[in-house]
């Protein structure tokens, strides 16, 4: 049943995509400098929609669908929206296409970008026209109409938000992501997800027990996590929508998973051997094999996104270090000098960067290094603890949890430290986000 | 007739005396708790009572100290922590030698299973302090083993930073909180 809606509803954004086909002539993506984008924002304008609501008002309110379109892309920390008390001119009475706009009203006021909407709604439906356009070349960038029932009012949004940043950036972005995490919110550590930007919290695991440590695999498909339903830390393998999975209950601990890119198989220290170390798991819970072998710690694994090398923790220098293991040839390097304790590494998913958190001054924060141990950087400071980085699945910004107000939250931030924000608010706390892939074939 | 009533009523007297007497004794033995025995305070009345007690039923005492003194130890088995440095599972000699003294605890109770419990201060992070945690435990039960205990016995399990046992957040608080702490299953 719920399959079926799916399969409507993307049959209609399918219809709808190409109607306003823009002109694809000129070389894209020069819009945003993926090096560091955050350096400069591009200032956009998104002034109110038009409406043409006809009898049924009450179902949407364009207001809120506008706010939404602008919350939703000033997620990402590209752009700088203008104020909309400075426009010149109003699409939403004029209109919202090419020979209704006045360009040097938009330049005028420094908008590069220009997105405006147009809401209709009859029989329940609602059509939804969205247009980007570069205001100095006064050109449509990216045009496109949605029609749908009202409840899916944020899917269209966001499916617009995907299609600009594809078109600014080259890649689509996070809009279809969610991020897990641990929240202590019925009195003990449970796992929970939400949407990319916070929005619709939901309790994933049901345990009386402690759960922790959630992690995605690369098709958003499957969840593992360690749970002490049986009494000790074991690794749960479930998949997200159905009643299947596994548990790997050895002796010992059973903990920090991690889903090797593009295959149904994670990492995961187990110590049945007396001595934490990392195999490698098929996705039913069987050993494959063990990855590491060196008296002393070794935890959280996370892989480059070619899965050929695997970061991780290990004490074998003395002190927590985090190592990278090239997994054909075996070789190990320590990626990690500068400072006593440097735990919780995630690979970023486009590019050599490992995100990590490090202890200095008696407070931990949130490092980004070269997998080549080049190019470190502090990204956040003075701001209570900060741990357990992960990157967004376009590895523009890194979700993390934080205690600069007080109770452990989680926190959102470009990927050079830039737009540091609380992702959620809700009862106990939060810790160890973990953000999913973004699927946009859901 | 008289007499034999008279003779009757005296017997009846020191019938209800002999009573009295052996449930006083009784009440003694009762009311004498450890606690009272190892006070220094005592008075004559409980001079009185340690007589009566002696006369009543000493072995009853000595059987009942052995066992108060059995569940003692069993007590600080379970509620002496051993205590960690700060990102170390090994142990100091202050550990060693609580570790000595619950061996031998274990050794008088054969058939007693026990559960280490690893746990860290909430410091670090919470993935490397499950492991810290398990390591911890697993230097317990290692040092145990080396002194003769059988493996099997010994359970271990790790809780790393989820279950502190004082959520100060100060050093102080730290300290108590990087332990192991033992169970009884």
């Amino acid at each position: 049943m719920k399959n079926g809606r799916h399969t409507r509803l993307i049959w209609l954004i399918l219809m709808a995509a190409c109607v306003l086909a823009p002109d694809y002539g000129q070389a894209k993506y020069d819009y945003i400098d993926i090096s560091n984008p955050f350096l400069k924002k591009i200032p956009i304008a998104i002034p109110p929609f038009q409406t043409a609501l006809g009898g049924d008002e009450a179902i949407v309110d364009a207001g809120d669908a506008c706010d939404l379109l602008s919350e939703t892309l000033n997620f990402t920390g590209y752009f700088k929206l203008l104020d909309q008390g400075a426009f010149l001119e109003y699409p939403g009475k004029t209109g919202i296409d090419a020979e209704n706009i006045h360009f040097y009203n938009w330049t005028g006021i420094g908008a590069e970008l220009l997105i405006t909407g147009g809401i209709s709604v009859s029989d329940g439906t609602i059509t939804m026209e969205l247009r980007l356009f570069d205001t100095f070349k006064e050109k449509l960038l990216v045009g496109k109409r949605y029609m749908s029932k009202p409840d899916n009012l944020r899917r269209m949004i966001r499916g617009f938000c995907s299609e600009v940043i594809f078109h600014l950036t080259g890649s689509y972005g996070i809009f279809n992501s969610k991020i897990a995490f641990v929240s202590t919110s019925p009195g003990h550590k449970q796992i929970y997800d939400c949407d990319f930007d916070g929005a619709n919290p939901r309790r994933m695991t049901r345990s009386k027990s402690i759960a922790l440590s959630p992690a995605w695999s690369s098709d958003g498909k499957w969840i593992a996590y360690t749970d002490y339903a049986r009494g000790k830390p074991d690794l749960y393998i479930k998949h997200v929508t159905e009643k299947r999975g596994a548990v790997v209950s050895k002796d010992g601990i059973n903990i920090t998973p991690a889903w090797v890119p593009g295959k149904f198989s994670l990492a995961a220290t187990l110590s049945f051997s007396g001595d934490p170390e990392i195999y490698l798991l098929t996705g039913t819970g069987k050993i494959i094999k063990r990855v590491t072998n060196n008296w002393g710690i070794d935890v959280s694994p996370t892989f480059s996104q070619d899965g050929r090398e695997m970061a991780f923790v290990s004490k074998r220098s003395g002190t927590p270090q985090i190592f990278i293991k090239q997994l054909q040839t075996g070789q190990v390097r320590r990626l990690t000098f500068e400072g006593k304790y440097n735990t919780t590494p995630n690979w970023s998913p486009k590019g050599d960067k490992i995100a990590y958190s490090c202890l200095k001054n008696g407070h931990f924060n949130i490092c980004v290094i070269g997998s080549d141990g080049e190019k470190q950087m502090v990204l956040t400071q003075d701001a209570g603890d900060n741990e357990s980085p992960t990157w967004s699945p376009d590895g523009s910004l890194i979700a993390f949890s934080s205690t600069r107000e007080g109770k452990s939250r989680i926190f959102v931030m470009t990927a050079f430290g830039t737009d540091q924000r609380r992702l959620l608010m809700m009862p106990g706390e939060q810790t160890n986000p973990e953000w999913s892939p973004d699927i946009i074939n859901e | 007739m008289q007499k034999k009533l008279l003779g009757g009523v005296v017997f009846l007297m020191v019938i209800a005396g002999l009573i009295m007497l052996a449930s006083c004794a009784k009440d003694a033995v009762q009311s004498t708790t450890p606690e009272e025995q190892t006070t220094e305070d005592a008075d004559k009345k409980a001079e009185a009572e340690e007589a009566a007690r002696r006369e009543a039923g000493q072995r009853a005492t000595e059987e009942d100290a052995i066992r108060q003194a059995k569940e003692a130890a069993r007590k600080m088995f379970v509620s002496e922590d051993i205590y960690f440095d700060f990102d170390d599972s090994s142990l100091t000699s202050d550990a060693q030698e609580m570790l000595r003294q619950k061996a031998a605890w274990m050794r008088n109770s054969p058939d007693v299973l026990v559960v280490v419990e690893g746990h860290c201060d909430e410091r670090g992070t919470a993935e490397y302090n499950l492991a810290l945690g398990d390591q911890r435990a697993a230097s317990v039960k290692a040092f145990l083993k080396d002194l003769g205990l059988t493996a099997s016995r010994i359970r271990t399990i790790s809780y790393g930073e989820e279950m502190p046992v004082d959520k100060g957040g100060n050093e102080d608080a730290f300290a108590k909180n990087r332990r192991a702490h033992f169970d009884i299953e």
